[in-house]
Parts: structure tokens; sequence; C-alpha cells
């Protein structure tokens, strides 16, 4: 009889289970990986390729245009390939993970994953674009239908699906608007573009790209957008406004419509950064305070995973004055079937190849089609009620503080600040971010000027529960209490996660900066090149 | 009727949507209703309907059922044979990247710090790495949106580096590319495209070296393969010329050549770029591409990317790899208008893909498949030109996967693709009334090639 089969008196008491403990005892994993160049041995493949039927030849190859040396590419197994890639996602928190609440201005929100299995079918992932339009009328129909869903979600005329991304959609509506100046004849007049500090960096940079000059409103003492720095700043050298709003504090800008009508006074046009947009679906559109274009990230508003930075997709809508400008081709239905329209003299061209980040197309449609007005409604009430209940609770913790608007609500998110206790403490809103890492969740501090000090910005959407969102806010309670009772702890953070804090300091030394393996071993190892 | 039916159900994506614990929220917050946070919305802009959207498919069931529906109505690349290619290709994706890619951690992760995010950091520096031992050079980006943004960015960073204005085209390139490199560039360049050779559908030299005698060309463009899917054996003069006249020379790839072909640093390409889609990247309708540029690691070319660069460093830790951003002031995430061009979310999770692809491939698929691939285009195109009114332009020049041909019949290029629809076959996108192009690559069997052969033998008269 093997010793755990002997008879043992237990007692109620030495069978009960301690209860989990308030906040959890996260460990990320750890696997020390080394660099896939490190791995495998000569000759190790991962993956055998098909050979040409032995009677054709290799043609020559000029010499000139000939590879000299086999490029030196890691060679493995194929189980040591998925063993170090297995490890490194492990090495990873995904929004599946953790309560992705601290990627502020990012709407970090459930990715449903029947949408994956829709996209990973080959009728979707085996189609060719350039494949004859009668062969795929069931994407064509999903691209036509969900810009139909767009134009109700916006209130404009038409939209296009081809942007790869929001800032890439930013720039679609930014090259429309130099478009349309130059059909009239005014794009040598009107070389101006407005924005404010609280929108994407986006904003400012995809219009300085397309040739505008770029002014940025800043905001006045109550957070606002100043409407008097937009009155100095408008005059018939502007050519839009570029504005988000609610802006990345989480604060509605009321007087929206009178920032509107200050620019069309002055012949400019005005585009909508709607990356904000989770918390007023179906509650007011970019149409309903005259705008003339609005954009919407895909990946964002309508659940498309972020991917790790991307593929994203990108929605532009615009007003039937600005539709002749849209991206070629559009796709079109003659009541029949769907086609693609290449005849659109006056498009600002191709904004990327074939017909857009397809796969998160038809997620974003599986998403609206599964919600519907009364979804997309609740998803948005939801997301300002989780959001001003996790105000409600953050607000509480010592040294937190949220500036500007006093007294008024927040939409979807609040850009708050630890000003307070950076002075009380030394520790920085950064640190805090890093100690929260240690309990599965992390935040960052969200767009640069930093005109919040040590801002946070946090944006729950619709899909936290309020278990989560307690759970949140008791984390960054926990952090505040260490930062004021032990702030080395937090100085020094993250203690459980993969890696240890990085020295940044040679990433910014061209002596030292080292974007690739060959470039380390030769720039820090000294080896030859 | 009972309470559970009176009340919707919540709907599975969306929590805190039940009755009680919505009403017990607001009652900790002190709110009457959601009313109050959107105070600041004004009466006039507000909605004061539903939204007109269809009835919703709120059981998972339905939702599938209806995309089901819709998915049935497309005719994928298995179902039928597909010579098609033009920057979109059908390529053998191995299912561990797909099993990679996939992960949930990978998938819904975002922008983390190295610390919750370290996987990310590394998998997209070793993607960068294993790029950059392809590419025979030192720096290569995390990627951006695709190959068309590549290109726009790498000729303005030509533009910016030279302080010139005019960018010489000269090699056959795609129109729609060609469309996004012009809006691209307009405020600061002016795009001078240079006929390709009708005959040998090689640059035309004597062109370039007139456009470049003018002293204002900021780069020469070429692409390898070219749009046709002709290797250019003047790619190494293009360089020559661009540099006699104080120019960079940027040059298009497909970096899945490069297992045989040589990359374009080593015939004087001061920056690469391209579509890594051809790396283990399903083709999605055209959803899956995403673009690279890569240079040497000089500062001039460094510092004018505008995209991110992840670089190696130690942590607090001895033996621990850190990953961080190289030389961020770059950007217009710390510098809004005043970075380079902009960033945002782009492409990052197909470099991850495209690491995985290479780290299974190593040299000798990557040699393998490039052997494979213009052996079967060298064939197609031997076999193809024994087709009566069918002509393979450009003799001998080495093509991989795609290339031209001339139909000399009655038929034009659009009857003739729509023949081969019939028959089961995609192919032939028309280039010209009776010119098209075709593409083969390792997924195609000489017996995929003889059945296109005999079925344009009965359609092309």
């Amino acid at each position: 009889m093997s010793a755990h089969h002997m008879p043992v008196s237990v007692t109620p008491e030495d069978a009960r289970v301690a209860p989990k403990p308030r906040l959890r005892r996260y460990q990320q994993a750890s696997w020390d990986e080394k660099l896939v160049f490190e791995l495998g041995a000569p000759g190790e493949r991962g993956v055998l390729v098909p050979a040409p039927d032995p009677s054709i030849d290799v043609p020559e190859i000029p010499a000139a245009l000939r590879r000299g040396t086999p490029p030196a590419l890691p060679e493995l197994s194929q189980q040591q390939v998925l063993r170090h890639y297995m490890r490194l996602s492990q090495e990873n928190l995904g929004a599946d993970l953790n309560i992705d609440v601290g990627q502020g201005t990012c709407t970090m929100k459930y990715s449903p994953k029947i949408n994956d299995q829709f996209v990973r079918d080959p009728r979707i992932a085996a189609l060719h674009p350039l494949q004859d339009d009668d062969t795929v009328q069931g994407v064509l129909r999903v691209i036509h239908d969900l810009e139909q869903l767009l134009k109700e979600i916006s209130g404009m005329d038409r939209v296009t699906l081809q942007p790869a991304a929001g800032s890439a959609a930013i720039y679609t509506n930014v090259a429309m608007i130099r478009a349309y100046f130059t059909a009239r004849g005014e794009l040598e007049q009107r070389d101006e573009v407005i924005t404010t500090v609280f929108s994407h960096p986006s904003n400012a940079a995809c219009a300085k790209t397309a040739g505008f000059k770029v002014i940025t409103l800043h905001p006045d003492a109550d957070g606002y957008p100043d409407i008097e720095a937009l009155k100095a700043a408008v005059g018939p050298r502007t050519a839009a406004l570029l504005i988000t709003n609610p802006e990345d504090t989480g604060i509605y800008n009321p007087r929206i419509e009178e920032f509107v009508r200050i620019v069309h006074d002055a012949g400019g046009l005005c585009s909508y950064d709607q990356a904000n947009a989770n918390g007023i679906l179906g509650i007011t559109r970019a149409r309903d305070a005259g705008f003339d274009l609005c954009h919407f990230n895909l990946h964002k508003t309508f659940s498309t995973p972020h991917a790790c930075g991307g593929p994203a997709a990108g929605a532009c809508a615009v007003t039937s004055e600005l539709a002749p400008y849209l991206p070629y081709p559009t796709v079109e239905f003659d009541g029949t079937r769907h086609f693609l329209d290449h005849d659109r003299p006056q498009s600002v061209g191709k904004m990327r190849p074939f017909h857009g980040v397809v796969p998160n197309l038809v997620r974003a449609y599986a998403w609206i089609m599964a919600l519907g007005a009364e979804g997309l409604r609740a998803a948005a009430e939801t997301a300002v009620l989780n959001n001003n209940y996790l105000l409600h609770k953050v607000r509480q913790i010592p040294g937190v503080s949220v500036p500007y608007a006093e007294g008024r609500p927040r939409v979807e998110q609040v850009r708050y600040s630890w000003e307070k206790l950076y002075e009380d403490t030394g520790v920085h809103s950064e640190d805090i971010g890093l100690r929260a890492a240690d309990f599965g969740t992390h935040y960052w501090t969200s767009h640069h000027p930093y005109l919040v000090p040590e801002p946070m910005t946090l944006e729950p959407t619709e899909s936290y529960s309020r278990a989560d969102l307690d759970e949140y806010a008791a984390i960054l309670a926990e952090v505040a209490r260490e930062a004021y009772e032990d702030p080395e702890t937090v100085r020094t953070a993250p203690h459980r996660s993969s890696v240890h804090r990085v020295r940044p300091e040679a990433l910014d030394d061209p002596k030292t900066w080292a974007v690739s393996w060959r470039a380390y071993r030769r720039k820090i190892l000294g080896e030859p090149a | 009727m009972t309470s559970s039916q009176a009340q919707p159900p919540a709907h599975p994506y969306i929590p805190n949507t039940v009755p009680a614990v919505r009403q017990a929220m607001l009652d900790e917050i002190g709110a009457a209703s959601v009313e109050e946070f959107y105070a600041d919305i004004p009466d006039a802009i507000r909605l004061h309907r539903p939204l007109d959207l269809p009835a919703p498919l709120t059981s998972e069931a339905e939702l599938g059922r209806h995309m089901e529906e819709l998915l049935a109505r497309n005719t994928s690349t298995r179902q039928a044979l597909s010579f098609l290619g033009s920057g979109c290709y059908q390529h053998h994706v191995p299912a561990v990247v797909d099993e990679i890619v996939n992960r949930g951690e990978f998938l819904t992760a975002y922008a983390g710090e190295p610390y919750e995010d370290h996987g990310r950091f590394q998998a997209l520096w070793e993607y960068q790495s294993m790029m950059a031992e392809l590419l025979d050079v030192e720096v290569v980006n995390v990627p951006v949106y695709d190959g068309f943004q590549a290109a726009g960015t790498a000729l303005r960073m030509a533009g910016r580096i030279t302080g010139r204005r005019r960018l010489v085209v000269a090699t056959a390139t795609d129109a729609d590319k060609l469309s996004r490199i012009r809006d691209y560039v307009r405020p600061d360049h002016d795009v001078s495209v240079v006929p390709v050779d009708r005959e040998t559908g090689r640059a035309d030299l004597d062109a370039v070296r007139e456009l470049l005698a003018r002293g204002d060309t900021a780069a020469v463009y070429a692409e390898s393969p070219s749009a046709a899917g002709l290797v250019d054996e003047s790619l190494p003069e293009l360089a020559e010329l661009a540099h006699a006249a104080g120019a960079l020379y940027v040059v298009g790839c497909n970096p899945l050549t490069l297992g045989v072909l040589a990359p374009p640093s080593s015939y004087g390409a001061d920056i690469a770029c391209g579509d890594i889609q051809p790396l283990g990247i399903h083709q999605s309708f055209g959803g899956g591409n995403a673009g690279f540029i890569a240079t040497r690691d000089e500062e001039r070319l460094v510092a004018e990317f505008p995209s991110r660069l992840f670089g190696l460093v130690p942590t607090t830790v001895d033996g621990e790899y850190g990953f961080g951003d190289v030389a961020y002031e770059r950007t217009s995430f710390a510098r809004r208008e005043e970075g380079k061009e902009w960033v945002g979310t782009a492409a990052a999770l197909h470099g991850i893909g495209a690491g995985v692809y290479l780290a299974l491939m190593g040299p000798q698929g990557m040699r393998e498949i490039g052997e494979t691939i213009l052996a079967l285009t060298a064939y197609a195109r031997r076999r193809l030109a024994h087709v009566p009114c069918v002509d393979v332009p450009f003799g001998e020049a080495l093509h991989f996967a795609d290339f031209t041909v001339r139909y000399s019949g009655a038929r034009t290029a659009a009857e003739i693709r729509a023949g081969l629809k019939e028959r089961g076959i995609f192919g032939g996108v028309p280039t010209g009334e009776r010119e098209a192009v075709y593409c083969v690559t390792e997924v195609h069997t000489k017996a995929d090639i003889d059945r296109l052969a005999t079925t344009l033998e009965e359609i092309v008269k």
C-alpha cells in the first residue's frame, strides 16, 4: 500500500481552502528564451518546399543578379520554431488575457472569436483580389453592406473602406480635402489645417505630410479646445479643421457645432476623427454636428483585434460633395450583382493595394450585424457607464486628480493625472504602469506632449464587467498605496514580468542602437561585419 | 409573461447590461441614469431615433448561418485553379505560421510596454533581423501598411536626404502603386515614369540618363521583379546612373526571391522596400499586404524612417534581452507634425507571421522556393508560347512568378479571361486590350500549367 492511501485523520479545518487574495498572485511566463538566431543547427529544416517536376530546369540567373552567399537565416526543425514562438506568445499580454482598460485612446474591446473563424475560412483567406466580380459576390456584398451600415452610423452619404488603418484614414480624408480644393482652384490659397493638441498626433502629421501647414489649438482653462484660439486661427487660408470629440481627455466639447460653423463660414471643411466614437454610437453622429468627413478605426470601435499594432482597418465617410474624390475602385450594387467601379475620374487614387484590409472588414461587419441598433447603443451606454464608474472609483485613490472640466461627466475615457502622487513620492506615472504589470495588466501614458502632468488614460469600453473594473481600480489603489509606503517597489517594477526594466540609453545613440542581430553583433559584440 | 421573457437577454459581448448590475453601478456613482453622462452633448445634435440598421443576429448560430450564406457566394483559389498574382500571391502558408498569428496573446495585443509585451518586441525584432539577413542590410522597420506605402515613404526619405524634387521610375511598375506614389509625394515631388522598352521589357537607360542629366533627381526607383515579373539585368547599371547623378537608388523587391536573387543592397540600392505578403500571409482578397523598408545602418538614413524600429538593449538584470524603440524622437508619436510623415497602427502581426515563415524556411527553404518558382515560371512561359495566337514577349529574360502574354488572335484579353473562368481557371489579368499577366508559384504543378495551356488552346483564336 502506497503512502498516500494510508488512513489519516482529517478535520474540516484541514480541508478548508483559503479564499483567493483580493489581488491575484500573477506571474507572467518567463522563459529566458534565446534569440531565434541562437537556436537550431546547420541543416535543420522547419518546412520543405515542393520541388519542380524533374523534367523542368531552373533557368540560369545572370551573375550580377544571382545571390552569392545564402542569407544567414536560422535553421530550425519545425517543433523548435513552434516552441520558440509559443514561448514568445506566453510572454505577451493580449486583450484576451487581461483587463485591458489601460490602453486608453485605443478602445480595447472584446473581439468575438466566431469572427476570426469567418476570416480563416478559405472563402475569405484564399480569395485573390483580382478574381472576376462574379466569383466574389459574397465578399463584395460584405464590403458594400458594411459601407451602408457605416453611412447610417455616421449620417454621411458615402463610405470607403480602403484605408489600411485609422491614421491611413485620416490621411485619406486629408487627401480628399486637398483634391476638393484643387478642383475648386483654391489649394494655393488654402494651405492651413487646424487641429487640437488632444487629438491623435496623426491628425497633425498627416496634414503636414499632405503639404499643409498645421495650426494646433490648445485647451482652454476647462479643457475644451479654445474657441477664441480657433476664431483667431481661422481665415481664408483655412483648408480644414481636424478634430476629435470627445477628445482624448474624455471631455465632450458641447460647442462642436459652433466650431464647425466658424470653419465653414471661412470656407474650410471639417473632418471628424472618430477614434473615440465608442461612447457615442447611436447617440450623436458626425453629420449631425455638420461635419463634411469623418473616419472610424474599425479595430477600435468595431471590434477587430489590434494584432500587436495592426493589421487594422479604416473607414472614411463623406458627404456627397466629397464623394467624387473617394479612392478607386468603389463597390457598387446594381440591384442584382455587386461590382467594382474603377471609373472615378476625380478620385484621389489608390490608398492601398486592392480593396482594404478585408479580414477586418468581415469582422467589423459581423460585429455590427450581431449587435444591431440596440446593441450599438447598449455598447455606447455601457462604455460610458463603465467609464464613469471607474472614474468614481479611481478618483478616491490618493494622489490621483482629474484635470479640467471639474464637475462635468466624461464620455468613454478619462485622462487622469498622478501629479500629486509624483510630488508626494517621486514615483512617475510610467512607474505605476510598470508596477501594474505585476498584477497582470498594464497602462500606457498616452500621447505626447504631456499637457496633463504624469498622465494616465483609462478607457474601460463596454467589454469589461463590474468585477473587472473593481479589480482594476483595486490594482491602482494598491500600487498608489505602495508608492506612498514603499516607493522603491514601484520604482523598480516590474518584478513578475518576463523581463525587468530596460536600460534604454543605447536606443538613441547611432553608435549603439541595434535594429537587427547583425547590427548588434557588429556594433556591440564587436564581431567582424 | 415571466420576468425572464420580459427582459431582453444581456448581449454576450456586453456585460453590465443586466438591469440589476447597471442599477447598482449607477447607485454607486450616485447617478440617476446614463443620460447624466451625456449631459454635454447638445440636444440639437442628438439622434432622437434608433439607428436604422438590420435586425441583429444576436445568437452565434444565426450569425454563423448568415455569414455562411455570404461565404458560399465566393469561389476561392482553392476551388478554382488560379494563375493570379500582380501584387498578391498564392503561396503555401505553413501551418505553424497560422498557429502563431492566431494565438490570442499576439492577435489581441496592442501597444504594451516591453514588460508585459516582451514577446511582441522580441518577435518583431527577430523579424527585422531575419529580413536584414535576407536583404543584406542592418536596418529594417516594423511593417508599414503595405508595399505601396513602403515605396511612397522610401521615396520621400530619399527626397528629404537629397533635398531634390524629381523621382524617376525606371522599371515597369503597377499602375495602382504608381497612383499611390503620385498622391503620396505630391506636395514635394514630381514623378517621371520612364516607359520600359516594349521589345525587351527592360529599363530604357538612355531615357533615364536624359532625365538624370537635369541634376534634380532625388531617387531612381526600380523593381525586382518588375510589375511584369521580369528581373531586369539593368538593375546594377541603374544604381551607377543614379549615384553618378547624386541621386539615391530605391529598389522595390519581392523578398521571396532573395534566396536565389541578389539582394538590392548588393547592386547599389540605398533603400530597399516592398511587400511581405509572399512570406506566409494569406491572400485574403488583398487584405494580407504589409510593407518593409530597409537601409544600411547610417544615421542620415535611419533618421528619415517614420516607422517604428525596435532595438535590442540590456535590462537591469544581466543576461536578459530587452527591447525598445530606436530614435523615438523621429516619430510623429513623439513630435506630431514635426516627426517624419506619420506612424500609427500598421501591420505588425504580419511581421510576426513573416518572421515565423523565415525561421521555418531557413536559407535552404528560401533557395529552394526561389528555384522552384523560377523553374515553373520559365516552364509556363515556354509552354504558353507554344499555344497558337499566344505570344510570350521578352525572350529569355528571367521571370519570377508573374509574366506577360500577348494575344494575337481575334479574342480580347477580357474575353479570354472570361473563357478561362468558365472552365474553372482564374488568370490573365488584362494589362491591355490583347495583353495580360499570369502568375505561377510553388503551389502549381507542371500538370496545372499544361491544363492552362490546353485550355487556352481551346479559347484563344
